[in-house]
């Protein structure tokens, strides 16, 4: 039985008419990795502030005992002083310092009135090799991939001298490569006696690389499971999380037939915005049915992204090449006006940054995109406008008790419905859904996917990217499978397994 | 829905609660001189360049708290202009068109810069008090140039005869501007009224009853009071007609246009909203180009009130209209705001002026004062936003 590093015990956390956490009582031994799962809002992350004392003792009730003291902590500082670090799932790191600088702020080496460069320069680089990374620390931090900017965080945590280590959702920005890289060095940390919590919605992840895992739901723990005393799937965890065996996380399709081609994309070629001369998707053609889903799978940084917003009235790029044919016609769309009015909707993969208007209600959002369709000569028909929000709050289930309310407080996966419902608002013949389930949890899923099938079998056409790849295997009548700008492979559904997806993206890069 | 919060009343409507208190504390200081009619009428019409550069401005700072520093510049230079014009004895109304038209090009002129080039607003604008402080100066020649045309003097707000004359020959009281403000309030009732019964009949939500009457009656009340007041006094000034003309129409722009949506949705997210398909360039561009129209109606109203065009005036204009919006809650951020609320600060800095000279206190003061409750507004809105999150 090894040492209880940490345990906290019945937690109570109250906001102004919320319990965000109930009684919760949890407990970390030294030297495992628990991971703590739950959907969106289960309080997982408020557990976590309570910890680090973002929530200042006295703002909950219960008590937190670590290494054998009872502690209470007023700021983050006291936290970090007893070697618990916390890496938050936004990156907090200053593009425009060096890796260095970065990595000693607030933390500064050197005596109260001068920093010490030479020894924070020396110290900054030990603490990169710990994490892998041949990176010299004078190198700015915009000058490396969010990959690198991940493992920069988790060496700044070192260089706190963290004995618990806390990661919120640290691969939710990775590509698969370097999320199992952060995984893998997490094990390897463990090799060395270090004790950390992970919080993350990727199941094969916690799987992969969890001692423990602990499903919180609701604001209580409903179960600590033991990977040593059980055997853990996916599936077992998911009974956990949602309180019930989802038999089936896709929904059936109902046979479709499947109509004309709806678009079509010849040669494609776009080239980097600020790196002229780089080709970001290279020479990708593909096309699309009515009533057709079609997956596009590929990693992070695969160009799947830039694909789709250059489609998208050349939202993205520098110069592009390739002809594009909507009902058969070719097209040159120039901006997303001319895209929307092509009856195209790109549905962007970024809700918060690049899709809604979060100061805004969900009434506003909903027919931001289509304001032609509640207006009149630049005058805004209000009670139009009010009733399509209303009409897709109950087609899409949208949980909210008016449509007045801003869109910043709702959950994810609500958000995701208003920015679909957004763009069907639009009336497009083709939809292009970038990652439409990121970050969203089990239940919503299941939810967003339903609407997807219905979009299909109403014959629209639905372009799905994501880099999960039992949803695009489970979603697509198609596959395409993109990697370094290119497609390197096409399959039907029916054909396509794990496995020889991921055979694609190795083979491509084995042939350059 | 029912049961609002107290709390929630008081968040709402911090400013004008703060409005109350503050004319409550001049009645007392100045033994209710602030409330004479004769003050309440200097307040509308020394304050009117206020509130119609303060409603240019909000379109501005509606699109991410981008301001217009040179708007008190260009005030003075169309001022300068009307001025030099109409010493050759052009027709008026020529001469009004010409300023608004110097005016708007003006703003035209800053806004494709910060539009389409992306040159950032404050140093675009910043060039432009410079540049049109300085043409001000050279179109005058140094020299203050008085203005004689009487049409134009009664029109804008200016001179002895200001007023909208009284049909109806009441004595003491003014019976036009009485009847006028019974009318306004009788038919903002019946639109509210009107509103209420087509919402529910759609099956609309509906404020409250008890908030929305409330509400209405204060609003009415408000306003026959400020008409008995003006009617106690000379009558409608005829500043008060542009002002609520800018006013009505500004507040029309941005609850019922698209044009109006895009400024909020360029404030709340550029990104999402030219993704949206909407071109962010032409939504700066417009709130630009009706800054630069509202300043030269600033510029008229202002050389019409004094008579004639001075190379000084306009001087820090553009900072009470901007405090004006900041003080009526509009966000420093963007995306957040409204006329109404620009009414409330513009009328709260007014008030706060016109007491204190009043009360003798020394010119000097009132700035620290005034820089003071910029602040204390500010900081509520980040505070509230922060609560937010």
């Amino acid at each position: 039985m090894a040492k209880v590093l940490l345990e906290m015990k019945n937690i109570t956390k109250t906001f102004p008419g919320v319990k965000a956490l109930d009684n919760v009582n949890f407990q970390v031994e030294e030297g495992e990795i628990h991971a703590l799962v739950g959907e969106n809002g289960a309080g997982k992350s408020t557990l976590m502030n309570v910890l680090s004392g973002i929530y200042p003792y006295g703002t909950y009730e219960g008590s937190i005992i670590y290494n054998g003291e009872e502690c209470q902590f007023q700021t983050i500082r006291d936290s970090e002083k007893k070697g618990i670090v916390i890496i938050h799932q936004e990156l907090a790191l200053v593009p425009q310092m060096s890796i260095g600088e970065n990595m000693f702020l607030g933390n500064e080496r050197g005596s109260k009135n001068a920093i010490n460069w030479n020894e924070t320069y020396k110290e900054a680089d030990k603490y990169l090799k710990m994490v892998g990374l041949s990176e010299s620390s004078h190198v700015l931090v915009k000058d490396i991939g969010t990959g690198k900017q991940q493992l920069v965080e988790i060496a700044k945590a070192l260089a706190k001298n963290a004995k618990l280590l806390i990661l919120d959702e640290p691969t939710s920005s990775l590509n698969e490569t370097d999320s199992r890289a952060l995984l893998d060095l997490m094990l390897e940390f463990k090799k060395q006696g270090m004790t950390m919590i992970i919080i993350t919605h990727k199941l094969n992840e916690v799987v992969y690389v969890a001692d423990k895992i602990t499903v919180v739901r609701d604001g209580s723990t409903i179960e600590t499971m033991d990977k040593h005393s059980e055997t853990i799937d996916e599936d077992r965890i998911i009974k956990g999380m949602v309180g019930r065996e989802i038999t089936n996380r896709f929904p059936k399709r109902e046979n479709v037939p499947i109509g004309d081609i709806n678009m079509e994309v010849d040669d494609w070629t776009v080239y980097h915005p600020l790196y002229t001369e780089r080709k970001v998707v290279n020479n990708v053609s593909l096309s699309v049915r009515a009533g057709e889903v079609v997956g596009i799978y590929g990693l992070m940084g695969a160009g799947r992204t830039e694909l789709a917003m250059s489609i998208f009235g050349r939202s993205y790029g520098s110069e592009i090449q390739g002809t594009l044919k909507v009902h058969g016609k070719e097209m040159t769309l120039k901006s997303p006006r001319e895209a929307i009015n092509a009856k195209i909707a790109y549905v962007t993969e970024d809700r918060k940054g690049n899709g809604l208007v979060l100061s805004n209600p969900i009434r506003v959002n909903n027919s931001l995109a289509n304001l032609a369709g509640v207006s009149n000569r630049g005058i805004i028909d209000k009670d139009k406008e009010y009733a399509v929000a209303m009409d897709y709050k109950e087609k899409l289930k949208t949980k909210t008790p008016t449509v007045e309310q801003n869109v910043g407080n709702l959950s994810g996966g609500n958000q995701q419905k208003v920015l679909l419902a957004k763009w069907m608002f639009t009336d497009p013949d083709i939809l292009i859904l970038d990652e439409p389930t990121r970050g969203i949890d089990v239940g919503a899923k299941y939810e967003i996917y339903c609407i997807i099938n219905d979009l299909a079998a109403s014959g629209k056409s639905v372009i799905m990217i994501s880099s999960e790849l039992p949803e695009i295997i489970g979603m697509s009548d198609r596959i395409y499978i993109m990697n370094e700008g290119r497609f390197v492979g096409e399959m039907k559904a029916s054909e396509a397994t794990q496995e020889n997806i991921m055979a694609c993206i190795i083979q491509s890069g084995k042939g350059e | 829905m029912k049961g609002v919060k107290l709390a929630d009343v008081l968040k709402k409507y911090t400013m004008v609660i703060a409005l109350v208190l503050v004319v409550i504390l001049f009645y007392i200081t100045t033994q209710g001189r602030i409330l004479y009619p004769q003050n309440i009428n200097n307040l509308i019409s020394q304050n009117a360049y206020v509130f119609v550069l303060a409603a240019g401005m909000l379109l501005c700072i509606l699109t991410g708290g981008n301001i217009d520093l040179a708007c008190g510049s260009i005030v003075c230079f169309v001022g300068g202009v009307g001025a030099v014009i109409m010493e050759r004895d052009i027709n008026v109304w020529v001469a009004v068109i010409i300023m608004l038209v110097c005016g708007a090009l003006i703003g035209a002129w800053q806004g494709f810069w910060i539009a389409y080039i992306k040159v950032p607003p404050f140093i675009a604008t910043l060039a432009g008090m410079f540049a049109f402080r300085g043409l001000s100066n050279v179109i005058l020649q140094g020299y203050t140039v008085g203005i004689r045309n009487v049409t134009f003097l009664n029109v804008f707000g200016g001179g002895a005869d200001c007023y909208i004359p009284d049909f109806f020959g009441g004595a003491a009281l003014n019976m036009t501007c009485m009847i006028t403000g019974v009318v306004i309030a009788a038919v903002y009732a019946g639109v509210v009224i009107f509103n209420r019964i087509n919402a529910g009949k759609n099956g609309y939500e509906v404020e409250p009853a008890g908030s929305a009457i409330t509400k209405t009656a204060v609003i009415c009340a408000v306003v026959v009071w400020l008409f008995y007041m003006l009617a106690n006094y000379k009558g409608i000034p005829t500043s008060l007609i542009w002002i609520a003309i800018v006013l009505m129409a500004y507040s029309y722009i941005t609850t019922k246009t698209t044009m109006g949506r895009y400024l909020y949705a360029v404030g709340g997210n550029e990104k999402a909203t030219r993704l949206s398909g909407v071109d962010s360039r032409k939504v700066y561009f417009f709130a630009y180009l009706n800054m630069g129209l509202m300043a030269g109606l600033g510029g008229i109203l202002t050389v019409a009130r004094a008579t004639q065009a001075q190379p000084t005036f306009g001087n820090g204009y553009e900072m009470d209209a901007i405090a004006a919006c900041f003080i009526g809650g509009a966000s420093a951020y963007g995306g957040e705001g409204g006329v109404f609320g620009v009414i409330i600060g513009a009328v709260l800095m007014g008030i706060i002026n016109q007491g204190m000279s009043i009360m003798g206190i020394d010119a000097n003061y009132q700035k620290a004062v005034k820089g003071l409750v910029l602040l204390v507004a500010i900081i509520f809105d980040v505070m509230s936003n922060k609560k937010k999150k």
